[in-house]
Parts: structure tokens; C-alpha cells; sequence
């Protein structure tokens, strides 16, 4: 297939580091949309702020940069007012757990129609490496010189126990995974959630050598220590510590928010 | 018969991450200078890892049309 066609070409290259792990998932994104046959006219592309915001600037989509942790609240906006739209919305581990953390479980609450990319790479990357709700315990961030003493948010858990209706965990190198759980969030109607491991060399390899410190090395660990849900619901608790768990998360059939929220409708006005 | 395919680098686009050299299981590319390149792209077997691993969007795996044999006379 050819990238070229749903990109701004006038934009690139991206101004993403050397060995960051965004454009894969930009480029899994286009997949999906390829594979599924959609019309670029027919999607809206939405991102908040951070090194993930800068995706939609990227692609020739209908695109909205909006404010920190919001993407989701626009997005809802647009899904009301065009049903028929598809959204797309692209969030960091910050932007959709920490600043936009309550928008993230109403969304899911909601059940609306929104499929959501969180690009996780443990870190506040463009603002300088700041420690963020996925940041794992222990772990080294500019604001955590002797390491992060927080537990880390698990966010795909957090999305299913908040309501979403497809939730789906892989990382970066398992490029034939992401392609898959995008085709199936995206085709889901309800909330959506895919959350991917991504790599961010510049900020959190340099600060933890010992899970890589560039691109291809945090590649590497993400390829050696990814294990599927089938296979760490047969492990302990200690054999599953440090590993990644990949996977459907849930996938179930639950009413969306516009399908409720036209029952109302039709009852107010009979 | 083998197919054989093209495999392009954007030297503009390429920020020298050098996951395709790492990650390509034929070996195909390397670093020369700054740049990765498409080095042994006989080698290529056209699976598009690096295609799909390249966060530059600066490669390019194309199959392409097989060469013509001489014919002996």
C-alpha cells in the first residue's frame, strides 16, 4: 500500500527523535484505514497535547489539535454532531491518564462511539522526560532522580472496569497485532481502546539504560519481554512482574451512547 | 520463480534509527554514512518488516517485475 497518498507531505519529515516509535503507530493507524476502506473525507483524526498531539498534523484526515487531555471531549462533540463521522483519537499516557484522566473514563463510562490510540512510551516525552502515571515503579524520569516510589496505571484494565466495549494492548514491534486490534476497534461500535507500548529514546531510554536506551534496543525489549494474556494467565504474579501483557483486554457487546441517547430522543419527542 | 522486489530509502525522510538495519531478516541494509541503504536488495523476500517498522515513513519495499532471461539459442 502507499503511505504517500494520506500524508502532508509539505510536513514531513516529523519532528519526532530518531528511534521513536509514533510513526509506526501513525503508520498502523493508515493500515487500518486503508484496509477498511474508508474515505479521508469520512474521518476526523483528533489528538490533544504531547508528542502524540503532533500526529494528526501529519496525515490528511479532517484533524483537530486541542488542548492537554481534551482530544476525547471534542471528539464527543463531533461524534454528536456528525454520527456518521468516523473519530479517531490519538493520546499520550499523560494526556489521556493524568490531565485528561477523567475525560478518559467518561468516555468509556459513555460507551461512545470514539476509538482511542494511547501511545504509552512512561513518560512526559516533549516536555522533558517528567515522570507520568504509566511511569513503573522504581523507574528513572527527570522529576524522579531516585526513582518513581508511584505504582503505574494499567490502562487498558482501567478502561475495561470503566465500561469500554473493546479494549486491545500491544506495543510497537508487533506490527501485525497492532493492525489487527486497529481493524477490530475500529469496526467496534462503542468505546474503543488500543493501547500501544511505544518507545521514547530521547527521554526514558537515556534516563533507563537497562530496558534500552535507543530505538532499536527498546525495540528489542519489547519484542523479548512481551508476553500474551493466554499465556500470563498460566504464570504468577512474580513471573508476570517487569513482563508487557498483550492482548484483547475485552471485547463485548454493549449499547452505545448513540444508540441510547436516540431512545431518548425518540421519547421526548412522542 | 523468485520474486524480487525494490526496496527505496528517502535519504530525506531518514533519521538514522537504524531499526530497519537491525530488524531485516535478510540483512538487506546497512548504514553508509549517515544514511541507511538498501545495500542487498537481491536479498529482500518482500515480508515489509521494515516497511512497517520505519517510523519515517522513508522506506519503500515494491515488488518488481522480473527480470527477462536471455533466451539460449
Amino acid at each position: 500500500m502507499d503511505y504517500l497518498q494520506y500524508l502532508r507531505k509539505d510536513k514531513m519529515p516529523h519532528i519526532w527523535c530518531d528511534g521513536c516509535g509514533n510513526g509506526i503507530i501513525l503508520k498502523a493507524i493508515i493500515r487500518a484505514v486503508d484496509k477498511l476502506g474508508w474515505k479521508k473525507d469520512d474521518i476526523a483524526l483528533v489528538s490533544g497535547i504531547g508528542c502524540s498531539g503532533r500526529t494528526p498534523g501529519y496525515v490528511d484526515f479532517n484533524t483537530l489539535h486541542t488542548t492537554h487531555g481534551r482530544a476525547l471531549s471534542f471528539s464527543t462533540g463531533i461524534k454528536l454532531a456528525k454520527p456518521n463521522m468516523h473519530l479517531i483519537v490519538v493520546s499520550g499516557d499523560g494526556d489521556a491518564t493524568a490531565i485528561g484522566g477523567n475525560h478518559f473514563i467518561h468516555a468509556a463510562r459513555r460507551n461512545i462511539d470514539l476509538n482511542l490510540i494511547v501511545f504509552n512510551n512512561y513518560i512526559y516525552g516533549m516536555t522533558g522526560g517528567q515522570a507520568s502515571p504509566t511511569t513503573p515503579t522504581g523507574k528513572f524520569a527527570s522529576t524522579t532522580p531516585y526513582g518513581n516510589p508511584d505504582s503505574p496505571f494499567h490502562i487498558s484494565e482501567l478502561a475495561k472496569a470503566a465500561g469500554a466495549s473493546y479494549v486491545a494492548r500491544t506495543t510497537t514491534y508487533h506490527t501485525a497485532k497492532m493492525d489487527r486490534y486497529m481493524q477490530q476497534a475500529f469496526q467496534n461500535k462503542g468505546f474503543s481502546v488500543v493501547e500501544i507500548l511505544t518507545m521514547c529514546p530521547t527521554s526514558y531510554g537515556r534516563a533507563n539504560k537497562e530496558t534500552g536506551e535507543t530505538g532499536v534496543e527498546m525495540l528489542s525489549f519489547q519484542k523479548e519481554n512481551s508476553i500474551s494474556l493466554e499465556k500470563a494467565k498460566e504464570m504468577d504474579e512474580e513471573e508476570i512482574k517487569g513482563k508487557f501483557v498483550t492482548g484483547v483486554y475485552i471485547d463485548r457487546d454493549k449499547p452505545s451512547y448513540l444508540e441510547n441517547y436516540q431512545e431518548i430522543k425518540d421519547k421526548a419527542n412522542n | 520463480m523468485k520474486k524480487s522486489f525494490k526496496v527505496t530509502v528517502n535519504q530525506d525522510w531518514c533519521k538514522s534509527c537504524e531499526i530497519c538495519v537491525e530488524f531485516c531478516p535478510k540483512d538487506v541494509f546497512e548504514m553508509v554514512g549517515f544514511y541507511s541503504q538498501a545495500v542487498r536488495p537481491q536479498d529482500c523476500i518482500g515480508c515489509r518488516l521494515c516497511e512497517k517498522l520505519c517510523p519515517d515513513f522513508a522506506i519503500n519495499v515494491r515488488e518488481s517485475e522480473p527480470e527477462q532471461k536471455e533466451v539460449k539459442t
